[in-house]
């Protein structure tokens, strides 16, 4: 399928998948009351102050999640990359659960997660720098390295944790949307991240080849290298501010976008804000609607969604990859 | 006399405290052919790195048609020097002729997508290697030899007046040899474009080059024309073996002993 086809259904998806959000859920809602003003008021509060809102952070999340993994695997030069994998979701983590420990909630949570996500950022940065080369290796080591440390302290918290705390903070490492802040931000950090990065996405192509191979076809590799480490970051940090760390979303959506032909980063990079935000919506849609009222993580459905349809494209291109 | 291509002034080149040149004048002029001898891990590729601006000199200076190049920014490098890797990884998918679309890169602007023009030149410069029939395949399923011809194309493509070129010929067959290095020499003959090479056959590089430069294990160099320092003498000592030479058919052959 030619690249712009796919984006041009990615383009119509987004906003398919918004709509099943909006109409599923415990609460009965026809498409009469989506578009009758005068309706009923609390089908309306339902639609526009609980699911409106929350697809809307979903697509952001998804879509920053999806956006950042792409850039970190071509940081990295690693196709296992994945926002996670430098350890900014550990580090928001550790302080989102220190938060709930000292009873903190709302906003001061999400704030004291952003601040852990940019303190890891930092820390990362500032050991793989050290003295002598930055090497996509040496960061990637210091990342996972960094990563372990902080998955030690996750587990240390939650064997001191008391047990009625344990449920929110499992909720909160898997990925939960159902205490999200107002989506404007959201949206507001996607969009200027998809922005920035557009200008790059020729010479994201060519340093896929090489950064000895990106130097020599006059790429400026080092000024490169920081814009992606400091972009990807700090738009994982503001997923995972808002969402908790959903797995597998900023791993597979690129890969499975370079499976269905958008390998041009001018392409795959709007593909995976698209396809990020779109599959989000839907896996949260899953989220609250398969065991309702029950709601589970929505980490748990991207990945029981995304493995086997990742799966099935792998193997249906014949090791494309 | 015009400005060279390429000049390195007084130039020193160290890794890993090993010293690979020191004091080294080196000019490269337009028409000129090059060959860089040297035996293994003397420091041929870091030497050619260094001339392409992408590592810093021990000392000296190199000039690109008279600027310095480390106060160039590397895009307008790209667009008079081009550089044929010894090796290329590619850790993400791609097709053949996105490959050698890439050669364009330094000549788009920010927002510019490649013209039907850029494609054109893609597809010839595949058809110059012999690969027009593969421009859809991926990457992964191509052979050493065609994947070192790919980067050939790439190179072309990026159209340098310059080529620095990291063992053009490896992986390739004898006919592969003889047809990508007459291609590379067409390119320079034209007077307003010139080559460096490393090579390990002397013969190769007697018969294509018109000059030579010696890297000896010690840190010191020879360079000039072929006929001067292309000598039994010369090369016995270079490869601390001794070669004998005979007369052939395009100039001296040489023989291990």
């Amino acid at each position: 399928m030619a690249p712009r086809l796919t984006l041009g259904l990615l383009l119509l998806l987004a906003p398919a998948s918004l709509l099943l959000a909006l109409l599923s859920g415990s609460i009965d809602i026809g498409l009469g009351t989506l578009l009758d003003s005068g309706s009923e008021p609390l089908a309306r509060t339902v639609l526009f102050e609980l699911r409106l809102p929350r697809a809307l952070a979903a697509f952001a999340v998804g879509g920053m999640l999806a956006l950042a993994g792409a850039l970190m695997q071509v940081l990295l030069r690693n196709p296992l990359a994945d926002p996670y994998v430098l350890g900014i979701s550990g580090g928001a983590a550790v302080a989102a659960l220190l938060s709930m420990l000292a009873g903190l909630g709302g906003l001061l949570l999400a704030g004291n997660a952003f601040v852990g996500a940019l303190v890891s950022m930092l820390l990362v940065f500032g050991l793989a720098h050290g003295r002598g080369a930055w090497t996509a290796t040496r960061l990637l080591l210091t990342g996972v390295v960094v990563a372990a440390g902080w998955g030690a302290l996750i587990s240390l918290i939650l064997a001191l944790a008391p047990e009625r705390g344990l449920h929110g903070m499992l909720f909160w490492l898997m990925g939960d949307l159902s205490h999200t802040p107002p989506p404007l931000w959201g949206l507001l950090a996607c969009g200027i991240g998809l922005l920035l990065c557009l200008p790059l996405a020729r010479d994201l192509n060519v340093l896929a080849r090489g950064e000895l191979a990106a130097s020599a076809l006059g790429v400026a590799v080092p000024r490169l290298r920081l814009l992606l480490y400091f972009i990807a970051s700090l738009l994982t940090a503001a997923a995972v501010t808002i969402a908790g760390s959903i797995g597998f979303v900023g791993l597979v959506i690129p890969h499975l976008l370079r499976l269905l032909g958008l390998r041009d980063h001018r392409h795959l990079l709007p593909g995976c804000v698209l396809a990020g935000g779109s599959l989000l919506i839907l896996a949260d849609t899953l989220a609250r609607s398969v065991a309702a009222p029950q709601q589970l993580p929505v980490g748990v459905i991207t990945a029981l969604l995304g493995v086997p349809l990742f799966l099935y494209l792998l193997n249906r291109r014949g090791g494309g990859l | 006399m015009s400005t060279p291509l390429l000049e390195a002034r007084g130039l020193a080149v160290e890794i890993g405290g090993k010293q690979v040149c020191t004091n080294l004048h080196l000019e490269i002029h337009a028409g000129q052919r090059w060959a860089l001898l040297g035996i293994n891990g003397v420091g041929k590729t870091t030497l050619l790195h260094t001339l392409a601006g992408l590592r810093a000199p021990a000392a000296g200076q190199i000039l690109l048609s008279g600027q310095a190049i480390d106060k160039l920014p590397r895009r307008q490098v790209a667009r008079q020097l081009g550089l044929l890797l010894q090796e290329e990884g590619d850790a993400f998918p791609g097709t053949v002729l996105e490959t050698a679309l890439s050669g364009r890169h330094p000549h788009l602007g920010r927002w510019q997508w490649e013209s039907a023009e850029d494609i054109a030149l893609a597809e010839r410069a595949l058809a110059q290697v012999g690969l027009a029939g593969l421009a859809s395949r991926q990457l992964g399923t191509l052979s050493g030899g065609e994947r070192r011809r790919l980067s050939l194309a790439t190179l072309l493509c990026q159209q340098p007046q310059l080529f620095l070129l990291d063992e053009p010929t490896n992986h390739l067959d004898p006919h592969q040899q003889i047809t990508l290095l007459e291609l590379l020499a067409a390119q320079t003959r034209e007077e307003t474009r010139g080559l460096l090479m490393i090579l390990h056959d002397i013969n190769l590089a007697s018969r294509f080059c018109g000059r030579a430069l010696l890297l000896f294990d010690d840190g010191e160099t020879l360079h000039g024309p072929g006929e001067q320092v292309l000598t039994a003498e010369h090369i016995a000592r270079l490869y601390g073996h001794p070669v004998i030479t005979l007369d052939g058919p395009h100039g001296p052959v040489y023989l291990p002993a």
